[in-house]
């Protein structure tokens, strides 16, 4: 079972997608977890042949446990417990952006959406999904009546059965996720000496950039002003390596590649902060197609094991008609967090004037144990060097 | 197309994005931001869904004038005029 996080310590497996005898290789989903966050699809991490299944489907099991047993290059392995990459492919290829939305035929009344609200493992709606089968109507045989990927290809349409009035599609109790991230965050806070330092950024050029750049592309290309901004401190933290890793076991390893862990909100409350990988290495446009994938995924299902339990540094950004600022609590193990504030028009001094521009502050709260905070300070001052060269990043 | 079409065009976009507004009695005269939690995600995805179902390009410069739903069903109506 993996550690999705550090709030986790125990998960229900919902469904084996591999039985023994079946070649596996890396990357391949082989399971779907039940975690606090919702239901995540297990990778694999090696190439071999499944030896045997040690793990009961509907069974809640500690993290750590062997889930299964596979043969590969004459070694008997255990597929789970795996570690964060230090060195992931060099050239990342982001995902495909999953298109947000099916083609909308304008009708006189909206159809119902199809299986939303009904506990279902995301390799289930997926396949759901591409059989037109409508969730509602499945009989789950899953832990707590979850459908799963059998259920839809063996079951089709059942005895119908009316979908839950939950405003969180993919079966997480808000109650649990709130008791995670109170978990989390009182580790961190009791774990993690914690200073913030932050600095006010003046956003004219990267927003004159992000207008040119949005008029001259499709609506389905645009670019959110994170985008752009998410580049930058990924950038930023190439030279400030101090701020970006993880802990492992009683010291910080700096990681050389950004997984820059995107925090978003789910319906409903709480949040999740899946990772980018490679961030570092995409251009803004791959980063947004990436970004808007993940943001879909975290919201209706199917994030991947490895995007919980591989981010090597946080942004948090509360969005417009927030607050000017936030001071963000570090996610264990990681050592840093920036948090981003509105983007509001201030009074700004330029060539000894007052001038009104707009501006983000950047909040960064680090680990007093890896750096301090003139190191921060350091950070957010490339950061805000970068962002006033949009066109180079 | 009707305002009534476009209405239903509008919510059934609205809907793709935020499935659980469906449950929601939203206020067409209202700002969408007061009734929802959509962020701006959510907005670039409701105009790309709008974009899908109409053909009309909702340029980033006019994002702010499409607070309500009746905002987004008028500015759809001159367009498609």
């Amino acid at each position: 079972m993996p550690s999705l996080g550090a709030d986790m310590d125990a998960g229900t497996l919902v469904e084996w997608l591999i039985k023994p005898g079946d070649d596996v290789h890396h990357g391949d989903i082989v399971a779907v977890v039940e975690t606090d966050k919702g239901a995540i699809e297990v990778e694999i991490f090696d190439d071999g042949t499944v030896k045997s299944l040690e793990v009961p489907v509907g069974a809640k099991v500690p993290v750590g446990t062997v889930l299964a047993r596979i043969d590969g290059k004459g070694e008997e392995k255990a597929p789970e417990a795996k570690p964060a990459r230090a060195a992931p492919p060099p050239e990342p290829q982001p995902p495909a952006p999953v298109p947000p939305v099916a083609k909308p035929k304008p009708a006189a009344k909206a159809p119902a959406h199809v299986g939303e609200g009904v506990r279902a493992s995301p390799v289930a709606r997926k396949r759901a999904q591409e059989l037109g089968i409508d969730l509602s109507g499945v009989e789950g045989t899953g832990p707590e009546g979850a459908v799963t990927l059998k259920d839809v290809e063996q079951g089709g349409p059942a005895a119908a059965k009316a979908p839950p009035k939950t405003a969180v599609a993919r079966g997480i109790k808000p109650a649990d996720m709130r008791k995670a991230i109170a978990a989390a965050m009182a580790r961190s806070n009791r774990e993690i000496p914690h200073y913030y330092v932050s600095l006010d950024i003046e956003l004219t050029a990267l927003s004159d950039w992000l207008a040119a750049e949005n008029g001259a592309r499709p609506v389905q290309d645009r670019l959110l002003l994170i985008a752009p901004m998410l580049k930058a401190v990924a950038l930023a933290l190439k030279e400030v390596p101090e701020l970006n890793g993880q802990w492992q076991g009683e010291r910080f390893v700096p990681m050389s590649d950004v997984h820059m862990g995107v925090a978003i909100a789910l319906r409903g409350g709480g949040l999740i902060a899946p990772a980018i990988h490679g961030a570092d290495q995409m251009r803004v446009g791959s980063l947004m197609a990436g970004l808007r994938d993940l943001t879909n995924r975290t919201r209706k299902g199917g994030l991947k094991s490895s995007e919980l339990s591989d981010p090597t540094f946080t942004v948090t950004s509360l969005g417009e008609d927030s607050a000017d600022s936030v001071s963000p609590i570090i996610f264990p193990p990681q050592a840093a967090i920036l948090g981003l504030g509105a983007i509001r028009r201030r009074p700004w001094v330029h060539d000894d004037g007052l001038v009104v521009r707009p501006i983000v502050t950047a909040t960064l709260g680090a680990d007093h144990r890896v750096s301090d905070g003139r190191t921060g300070g350091r950070f957010l001052r490339f950061l805000a060097d970068l962002l006033q060269e949009p066109s180079k990043l | 197309m009707t305002p009534d079409d476009l209405m239903a065009t509008v919510k059934h976009a609205l809907y793709d994005v935020a499935p659980e507004l469906e449950d929601e009695d939203l206020a067409a005269d209202r700002p969408l931001r007061d009734q929802t939690e959509l962020d701006s995600m959510d907005f670039l995805n409701l105009a790309i869904a709008i974009h899908d179902a109409t053909g009309i390009d909702i340029p980033e410069a006019d994002y702010p004038k499409l607070q309500s739903l009746d905002d987004i069903v008028g500015y759809l109506g001159t367009k498609l005029h």
